[in-house]
C-alpha cells in the first residue's frame, strides 16, 4: 500500500516538474518578457537593466531552480497586464473557480451516474431511449452555447436569474464565497448548469457503456444462475464493478471541468481564474498564463492521486498482488 | 454459449451469398455487396441516421458550394450597406423598415448589414475546413504513431504512450488553447494572424491524436499476436509492409468510428475557439465567430445573429454525433 | 415419463434475425432422472449450450424459446415470469460454466459470494450461512477453507475457482446441475479432479447433472446417459456404455471413431469428413445427410425422428424398422 502510494506521488512530482518545466520555457524563453514588460520604445540600457533585474542573465539551471523555488512558494512574478503579484491575483480568482466547478461536478455526477445506470439497466425503455436522445443533443451543444441559451431564456427573456457575476459574495478569511447570500447562489445557478451539462451526457453515456459491458459478463450471468435477485445482481455486482472505469472517467471529467470553466467563465463574465487565463493569453501576459498552467497541473495530479486511491479502495486486485504472492 | 451465439450471428451476416453472376464486373459486384451488407441494412433501418446523413452531406454542399449558392457574398464590402444592418429574419413584423424583415435576408442581418444566411454557409465552410483538417492531421500522426508503438513495443512504446496518458489527462480545449497561446508568444502579431488558420488545425489536432493512437496501439497488439503476422514475420517481410497490408486493415473500422467522433469534437473545440476570440482569424469568420459577434446583440434583443449560427453548429454537429454513433454500433454487433 | 426429474419435450429455439427466423434448436426431447448424470454431447453451434439456458431461463435475446415445454417435477418452468423462475434457479437448478475464471465476480471475496447465495435460497442467518460456506468449501476440497473463504477469486488457481464455482451451484442443494463445460478451459490433469468431484457430490446429495461438452471423453467418464446433438437436433440418446460400444447414428459412428483408444494400434484417427452445416443453410431431409457416407435417397428429403425406446433412440433412417430400402451392411460400426 505504502509503495503503491509513493509510486504514485513521484510518478505526480514528475508530472509537475514537465509542467513547470514548460512553464518556465514559455515564461522565459518564448518571446522575449522584456519586450512585453518595458515595451518596445525602451532603450538598451533600460532593458539590460530589466534582464538584470529578473535575472534573465543567470545561467539556464540556476534560472529553472530559481523559477521551482518561487513556484513551490507561490511566486510567479507580477503580471504584465495588471502589473500585480499573479499569486495574489489567483489567490483572489481561486475561489470563484473552485466554486463553480464544484457545484458543476456536483451537479454532473448526481445526475450523469444515476442516468447512466437507469439507461444500461433498462436499455429498451422508452426512458433509456429519450434519455440518450436527450445526451446526444448534449454532447452536440457547445458550453458557450448553453450558456448563450440559458442567458437568453432565463435573463433576457425571463429576467429570473443574473447573466454575469458572482452576485453578493461573503469574506471568510482570504476565500470569498458566493454560497451564503441568496443572490450568489442565484448567479450561481446559470453558470453551473451550464459547466456540467455537456459533462453530464458525458458521465451518462460513460456510465451506461460501461454498464452494458459488465451485464454481459460471465459472473453477471452466474449470479443470475445463482437466482440472485436482480437487485443484489444490478447494484451489488454490476455496479461495483463499472466503479472502477467510471471513477477513472470521473476523475478526468473533473479535470475537464476545470478547463471548461474557462468557457463559461468567459460567457457569463464569472471572476474566475479561467476568464483571467483566456484575457492573458490575448494579451500574452506569460507570467498569468505559466502560474495558470502550473496550478491547473497540480490540480489535475490531485485529482489523479485521489482517482488512484479509489481503485485501491474499489479493487481487491489491486491491493493483494504485491502483499501475498501465493493463489496461481 | 458465446460461440453458438457468435457462430449464429455470423452465418447470418455473411453466408448469403451473394448470386454473383458471371458476366458482372467486380465493381458492380462488390458495389452490391456493399448495398447488401449488414452496414447498409442497419443504415436503411434507421431514419434518424438517414436524416443525419442527409442533413450533413446538405450542409457540406452548402459550405463548400457558398460563393455559388449563398444569396449575398459577404465578404464583398460593396455590396454592405450598414442600412441593412441588424435586420430581423425576413418573417418578423415590426413597427418600422428597421425592425421589420426583407425577404432579401432570410435570416436577417448583422451589425455591418452583412445577410447571416449567408455568413452561415460562407462560416460553415470555415468550421469544416478545420475540423476535416484537423481530424486529417491528428488520424495520420495518431495512426502511425499507434502502429508503431504497438508493433514495436518497449521503450517506444512506453515513451508514446506515456505522453498519451498526460495528455489524456489535460483537456483538449486546454491543449489547443495553450498552443495557440504559445503561437501568439512566439509570432508577430501580424504573421500569427495568417497562420491563425494553421495553428488552430495544429492544435486541435494535438490534443485530439490520442484518441486514435490508443485504439490502434491496442489492435495492433491483438493482431501481432495473430499467426498470420507472426508468419509474414518468419517470411521476412518489412515490418513496414506489416503493418500496412496486414494490421492496418483491422483498425480501419474502429479509426473510422473515432474519426467521425472527432469530427464533431474537432467542429466544436474550434466553434469554442473561435468564441472565446482565440481561433480563427476575424478576416475568416467561422461559426463560432459569428456567435461571438451575435452574442453582443443579445441583451439588446437582436438574437438572430448569434442564435441562427448556433443552430447552424448544433445541428451539423448533432447529424456528425449521430453519423457515429450508428456507425460505432453497426460495426459493433455486439452492443446492438 | 412422469418419475423424470427434467424432462424436456420439443424444445425449440429461435433467433429471429433480418433474413428471417434461424432456428438453432429443433424438436429436442429427452429427461433426467434424480441422480442421473445426462452428458450432452455436440459440436459448438449444435444447440447443446443453448438447450441448457433454455433450461434455466436465461436464453440470451434475441433468442427465445419458440416451442415445446420443459417441466421440472411436473411443473411446466419454461413459461415462468422472470422473478419466478429466478427462484428456481440455484434453489432447484444450478449451474455451472465453462470458465471458471470468470464466472466469480473478482471485486469480492468468494465467502461473500456463497453467503449471499444461501441468504437468498434459505432462512440461515448470516452465520450460519458463513458456517455451511466453510463447509461447502470444505466438501469441494479447498483446503484451510476457513482462512481461504475471505479471499478473493483472483488468489485462486482455475482449478480451485472451478470447485468454489461448484460450491456455489451446490449452495441451496438443487435437484439438478446444468453443468456447461465444465472442464474444458482448465489444464488435462485438473479437468478429472473435477469431473471425480462433481461425480462424488452429485452422487453424495442425490443431485442429477446434465453435462454439456463436446468431449466424448468427459462423457464416458462421468455420464450415465448420453445425449448427441447435431445441428440443433438430437440425433441420438441412450446409455453411456452402449452408445459407446454400439454407436447407432452415423453421426456419433464418426464421433465415436475419432476418441483414441489406449492400446489400440490405429494410426489414424477417422473424422467425419465436411462440417456442420450453417443454422441458414440446414439441408432438407437429415442435416448430416450431405457428411454421411451413408446417405440415401430418403435421407435427403424426408426428416428422420428420433425414434425412441424405452431409453435409448436415433434419429436416423437407417434404424426404421417399417422401411425395407435400407442397405443393411451398415449396421455396424467403423
Amino acid at each position: 500500500m505504502i509503495a503503491y502510494i509513493i509510486r504514485r506521488l513521484f510518478q505526480s512530482i514528475l508530472v509537475m516538474l514537465v509542467v513547470a518545466f514548460i512553464s518556465f520555457g514559455l515564461f522565459n524563453f518564448v518571446g522575449d518578457p522584456i519586450n512585453n514588460m518595458v515595451g518596445q520604445e525602451a532603450t538598451t540600457e533600460q532593458r539590460e537593466a530589466a534582464r538584470e533585474r529578473l535575472g534573465l542573465n543567470d545561467p539556464f539551471p540556476v534560472q529553472f531552480g530559481r523559477f521551482v523555488a518561487n513556484a513551490v512558494q507561490g511566486e510567479f512574478g507580477l503580471s504584465y497586464r495588471l502589473g500585480e503579484p499573479v499569486d495574489e491575483i489567483l489567490v483572489e480568482r481561486l475561489p470563484a473557480t473552485l466554486e463553480l466547478v464544484f457545484c458543476a461536478a456536483l451537479f454532473a455526477l448526481l445526475l450523469g451516474v444515476p442516468a447512466g445506470v437507469y439507461t444500461g439497466l433498462h436499455r429498451h425503455g422508452f426512458m433509456s431511449k429519450l434519455l440518450l436522445t436527450v445526451s446526444l443533443v448534449g454532447i452536440s451543444l457547445p458550453t458557450f452555447l448553453i450558456g448563450i441559451l440559458l442567458i437568453l431564456v432565463f435573463s433576457v427573456l425571463l429576467g429570473w436569474l443574473p447573466s454575469f457575476g458572482r452576485g453578493a459574495t461573503v469574506d471568510l478569511g482570504w476565500w470569498s464565497t458566493g454560497f451564503l447570500t441568496v443572490g450568489g447562489l442565484k448567479a450561481l445557478i446559470l453558470p453551473s448548469i451550464t459547466l456540467a451539462l455537456f459533462q453530464m451526457t458525458l458521465i451518462m453515456r460513460l456510465v451506461r457503456a460501461e454498464m452494458l459491458e459488465v451485464l454481459r459478463t460471465d459472473y453477471i450471468k452466474f449470479a443470475r444462475a445463482r437466482g440472485l435477485s436482480n437487485r443484489a445482481i444490478h447494484f451489488g455486482h454490476a455496479l461495483k464493478n463499472t466503479m472502477v472505469p467510471v471513477i477513472t472517467i470521473m476523475g478526468l471529467q473533473i479535470g475537464s471541468l476545470i478547463a471548461f470553466a474557462i468557457i463559461t467563465e468567459t460567457v457569463f463574465q464569472w471572476p474566475g481564474m479561467g476568464l483571467l487565463f483566456l484575457q492573458a493569453i490575448q494579451f500574452v501576459d506569460i507570467p498569468v498564463m505559466s502560474s495558470y498552467l502550473v496550478l491547473v497541473a497540480l490540480f489535475f495530479v490531485v485529482i489523479n492521486l485521489i482517482v488512484d486511491l479509489l481503485y485501491y479502495v474499489v479493487d481487491p486486485r489491486l491491493r493483494i498482488e504485491r502483499s501475498t504472492a501465493g493463489g496461481h | 454459449m458465446a460461440t453458438i451465439d457468435s457462430s449464429a450471428g455470423k452465418s447470418v451476416s455473411d453466408t448469403q451469398a451473394v448470386p454473383a453472376a458471371v458476366s458482372r464486373s467486380r465493381f458492380t459486384d462488390s458495389l452490391y455487396r456493399f448495398l447488401d451488407s449488414d452496414v447498409m441494412y442497419s443504415f436503411r433501418r434507421s431514419p434518424v441516421t438517414v436524416i443525419a446523413f442527409v442533413v450533413t452531406v446538405l450542409f457540406f454542399v452548402a459550405a463548400f458550394a457558398a460563393p455559388w449558392l449563398a444569396p449575398h457574398n459577404t465578404f464583398d464590402v460593396r455590396t454592405l450597406d450598414l442600412m441593412d444592418a441588424r435586420l430581423p429574419p425576413a418573417w418578423v413584423e415590426g413597427d418600422n423598415a428597421y425592425t421589420t424583415g426583407r425577404a432579401e435576408f432570410l435570416l436577417g442581418t448583422d451589425d455591418q448589414g452583412r445577410d447571416v444566411l449567408s455568413s452561415i454557409m460562407f462560416g460553415m465552410r470555415v468550421s469544416l475546413t478545420v475540423g476535416f483538417a484537423s481530424v486529417l492531421v491528428a488520424m495520420v500522426v495518431g495512426v502511425s504513431l499507434g502502429l508503431v508503438s504497438g508493433y514495436v513495443g518497449g521503450r517506444v512504446d512506453s515513451l508514446i504512450m506515456r505522453v498519451a496518458d498526460i495528455q489524456l489527462t489535460f483537456p483538449a480545449i486546454l491543449i489547443a488553447l495553450l498552443i495557440d497561446g504559445l503561437a501568439r508568444t512566439v509570432l508577430p502579431p501580424g504573421v500569427h494572424d495568417e497562420l491563425a488558420l494553421y495553428v488552430l488545425i495544429l492544435a486541435i489536432a494535438a490534443s485530439v491524436w490520442v484518441n486514435f493512437a490508443r485504439t490502434v496501439r491496442g489492435s495492433t497488439l491483438v493482431e501481432k499476436n495473430k499467426e498470420y503476422v507472426q508468419a509474414a514475420r518468419v517470411i521476412g517481410i518489412h515490418p513496414v509492409m506489416i503493418m500496412l497490408r496486414h494490421v492496418l486493415p483491422n483498425v480501419t473500422g474502429p479509426v473510422l468510428v473515432i474519426a467521425t467522433i472527432t469530427l464533431a469534437i474537432a467542429i466544436l473545440t474550434e466553434a469554442t475557439l473561435s468564441f472565446l476570440g482565440v481561433g480563427v482569424p476575424p478576416t475568416q469568420p467561422s461559426l463560432g465567430t459569428l456567435i461571438r459577434v451575435g452574442n453582443n446583440y443579445l441583451f439588446s434583443g437582436e438574437w438572430w445573429m448569434a442564435i441562427f449560427p448556433g443552430v447552424a453548429l448544433v445541428i451539423l454537429v448533432l447529424a456528425v454525433n449521430l453519423l457515429g454513433d450508428w456507425l460505432r454500433d453497426a460495426l459493433n454487433p455486439k452492443l446492438r | 415419463m412422469s418419475d423424470a426429474l427434467l424432462s424436456v419435450q420439443n424444445l425449440r429455439i429461435e433467433f429471429p434475425t433480418r433474413r428471417g427466423t434461424l432456428v438453432a434448436v429443433d424438436d429436442v426431447s429427452f429427461s433426467i432422472s434424480p441422480g442421473e448424470v445426462l452428458g450432452v454431447v455436440g459440436e459448438s453451434g449444435a444447440g447443446k449450450s443453448l438447450t441448457g439456458n433454455a433450461i434455466i431461463g436465461l436464453l440470451e435475446p434475441p433468442g427465445r424459446v419458440a416451442g415445446g415445454a420443459i417441466t421440472l417435477e411436473g411443473r411446466r418452468i419454461d413459461n415462468l415470469s422472470y422473478d419466478r423462475m429466478r427462484r428456481i434457479r440455484g434453489r432447484e437448478i444450478g449451474a455451472i460454466f465453462q470458465d471458471p475464471l470468470t464466472s466469480l465476480n473478482p471485486l469480492y471475496t468468494v465467502g461473500r459470494q456463497l453467503v449471499e447465495t444461501i441468504l437468498t435460497h434459505t432462512d440461515m442467518t448470516p452465520t450460519q450461512a458463513r458456517d455451511r460456506s466453510i463447509e461447502l468449501l470444505q466438501e469441494v476440497g479447498i483446503p484451510a477453507a476457513e482462512r481461504r473463504i475471505d479471499s478473493y477469486p483472483h488468489q485462486f488457481s482455475g482449478g480451485m475457482r472451478q470447485r468454489v464455482v461448484i460450491a456455489l451451484a451446490l449452495c441451496a442443494n438443487p435437484r439438478l446441475i446444468i453443468a456447461d463445460e465444465p472442464t474444458t478451459a482448465l489444464d488435462v490433469s485438473i479437468q478429472a479432479q473435477i469431473l471425480a468431484l462433481l461425480r462424488r457430490l452429485c452422487r453424495d446429495h442425490g443431485t442429477a447433472v446434465m453435462l454439456i461438452t463436446h468431449d466424448m471423453g468427459v462423457i464416458a467418464e462421468t455420464a450415465n446417459r448420453v445425449a448427441v446433438m447435431y445441428a440443433g437436433r438430437l440425433v441420438e440418446i441412450g446409455a453411456v456404455r452402449s452408445v459407446i460400444k454400439q454407436p447407432k447414428h452415423p453421426y456419433t459412428v464418426g464421433l465415436m471413431g475419432a476418441i483414441p483408444a489406449i492400446g489400440s494400434d490405429v494410426d489414424r484417427l477417422s473424422q467425419i469428413e465436411g462440417s456442420m452445416p450453417r443454422l441458414t443453410a440446414i439441408p432438407p431431409g437429415c442435416a448430416f445427410n450431405p457428411r454421411c457416407p451413408h446417405a440415401f435417397e430418403r435421407c435427403r428429403s424426408e426428416r428422420p425422428d428420433l425414434i425412441a425406446s424405452d431409453e435409448s433412440g436415433v434419429a436416423c433412417w437407417l434404424f426404421d424398422e417399417d422401411a425395407s430400402d435400407v442397405p443393411m451392411e451398415v449396421a455396424g460400426h467403423a
